[in-house]
């Protein structure tokens, strides 16, 4: 058995509200494993749970070999951990914001030391070791959450929405680095909200949304098993009687929001034609991704 | 399964990382923070010492600024655990999120509360060395046994800094602070001795002194500084120790609620 973490019907209440309902999960070893779902939707609470920062109402869990929360400590010695929030020390450099954490697993100032050079390296932040943490742009910042996630050489690394905030540049250079972390064999697993984001990183996903997975699965295996494999949005005033009037005929389903009409369909190529006949109508034929699949299982309302 | 709130606190010693921590972030700042520990002190005893002690013959057998000085050792460093236990535990814990990432390492809870009291407690010591020196310098007690008052200081910091982190552990935000300071700390320095002796207090408010742990620093303090030995020391230690180990449960479980939401 080469799970890193498994969870059985883990499930964890506030009050009459139930965040986590009934969550099973088994992560293997190398993997890069992502959770998607709205907000709201139990991602973050779900990652307490796993690291053993709140116990849960019922299930079982293990991380590592250890029971957790009951053996979370020993867990979370060879665990990493880049949270949603900033919260690196704003007194420190770079470079001790990298000591003084190392510190809390117990190693050694000379342990620390010696793993800088290569931290900093990895982070990009080799220039900026002796800059303090409010000099930094929120890209630096986020490198060095990682940089210091690491800083245990862990097993696991647990990345909640690492890349939320960041500029395209910023984004590319963090998925680079975190598919680095894959190469050399670490298991990761991250909560994002961008779908381009988990279709490049990830092996497998689950989707997530009340508490419950709805579905889990390789980035292709979501999209083939749950949708169309073609989508073809068109835009216009009077899309919605067009829809009705058309979409429903040439589309294996269809969706409005707003002023565009999604079409999910088999082949395309019908649809495509109808549309030579309604010039007033823009379209874009494209294949389907991840968050159509998203969109298809949470629906379109917003999450407030 | 679930949490037990209220489990006796588990002791490590994981907490020293962030002791470490805490003095790396105070020896940036060590130059202000001692002229404060310093600048304080002196000026009230100067100020109140000679100002209001020119009036009075003497307080309790002292001339009025020595007995003055004993009170300013307990209130100073009351001071200074009160205010790292309130304003900077709760930037640690909900602006700079810095408990969020520790909790993110094998320290618990439980090491980090610890951590603050002992923090807080160093602090104290600090200032009760500071006000100790000032009062050598100004050559108003030459009692060898005046230092007791350097593990007085400790006890005192631990005391209150276990009382503040109840209310650290309850503050929506920093404006809250203001009810402990208006309605805890400003009567008990009024009503523990610090600047006149209890016994000037009606009865009834010299009961509520009895319970208060000021009172019970000062009893001790006092004597030390006239190189007495303090009648019933035990009964004061042990009041202090006792509002040290409730301040420190009753803030645990109130933090182990507040961070488990």
């Amino acid at each position: 058995m080469n799970a890193v973490l498994s969870a059985r019907n883990l499930r964890k209440c506030y009050g009459d509200q139930v965040v986590v309902d009934g969550l099973n999960l088994s992560i293997q070893r190398g993997e890069c494993f992502g959770l998607l779902g709205p907000n709201g939707a139990g991602k973050t609470t779900t990652l307490r749970l796993l690291l053993g920062l709140i116990a849960p109402d019922a299930g079982e869990l293990q991380l590592l070999d250890h029971v957790v929360p009951g053996d979370a400590r020993a867990a979370r010695l060879h665990v990493g951990v880049v949270p949603q929030m900033d919260n690196l020390d704003p007194d420190f450099t770079v470079a001790e914001n990298l000591l003084v954490y190392g510190r809390y697993f117990g190693m050694s100032d000379a342990e620390i030391e010696a793993r800088l050079p290569d931290l900093l390296e990895f982070a990009n932040l080799a220039h900026k070791r002796d800059a303090k943490v409010p000099t930094l742009s929120g890209g630096m910042k986020r490198r060095l959450t990682l940089a210091r996630a690491l800083v245990n050489d862990p097993e696991v690394i647990f990345l909640d929405e690492p890349t939320t905030g960041l500029d395209p540049q910023a984004r590319h250079l963090i998925w680079q680095r975190l598919r680095e972390l894959t190469a050399r064999g670490k298991t990761l697993l991250l909560t994002t909200h961008f779908m381009d984001e988990a279709e490049r990183l990830c092996h497998r996903l689950a989707v997530m949304d009340n508490g419950r997975i709805i579905t889990i699965g390789s980035p292709r295996e979501l999209i083939e098993q749950n949708i169309e494999p073609q989508v073809v949005e068109v835009f216009g005033e009077q899309v919605a009687s067009w829809a009705r009037d058309y979409a429903a005929q040439h589309a294996q389903r269809f969706e409005v929001s707003g002023e565009t009409a999604f079409c999910y369909v088999q082949d395309a190529q019908p649809l495509l034609r109808e549309l030579q006949q309604h010039p007033h109508l823009r379209y874009l034929h494209r294949p389907a991704n991840l968050e159509d699949v998203f969109l298809k299982l949470t629906g379109r309302e917003m999450r407030e | 399964m679930k949490t037990n709130l209220f489990a006796l606190p588990q002791f490590s010693l994981r907490f020293i990382p962030i002791w470490r921590r805490n003095f790396l972030v105070w020896k940036k700042m060590a130059g202000p923070s001692i002229l404060g520990h310093l600048a304080d002190p002196v000026i009230y005893m100067l100020g109140l010492g000679y100002g209001l002690g020119g009036m009075l013959p003497e307080v309790g057998g002292l001339s009025y600024i020595a007995f003055l000085s004993a009170g300013t050792v307990c209130y100073s460093t009351m001071n200074s655990a009160s205010f790292e236990a309130l304003y900077s535990g709760f930037a640690r814990m909900h602006e700079q999120r810095t408990w969020d990432a520790i909790l993110n390492t094998p320290i618990t809870l439980d090491d980090i509360v610890f951590s603050e009291i002992v923090w807080a407690g160093s602090k104290s010591l600090l200032s009760g060395v500071a006000v100790l020196l000032v009062i050598w310098l100004m050559g108003l007690s030459h009692s060898p046994l005046s230092l007791w008052i350097i593990p007085l200081s400790l006890l005192v910091g631990l005391c209150f800094a276990s009382l503040g982190l109840i209310v650290t552990a309850l503050a929506p935000g920093y404006d809250f602070f203001m009810y402990y300071f208006t309605l805890v700390i400003t009567p008990m320095v009024l009503l523990c001795g610090v600047f006149f002796p209890v016994d000037q207090l009606p009865a009834s408010l010299q009961h509520v002194s009895s319970i208060l742990p000021l009172t019970h620093a000062i009893n001790l303090a006092r004597p030390l500084l006239n190189n007495v030995i303090p009648a019933n020391f035990m009964t004061h230690i042990a009041v202090l120790l006792g509002y040290v180990l409730a301040g420190f449960y009753i803030s645990l479980v109130l933090f182990r609620r507040r961070l488990s939401q």
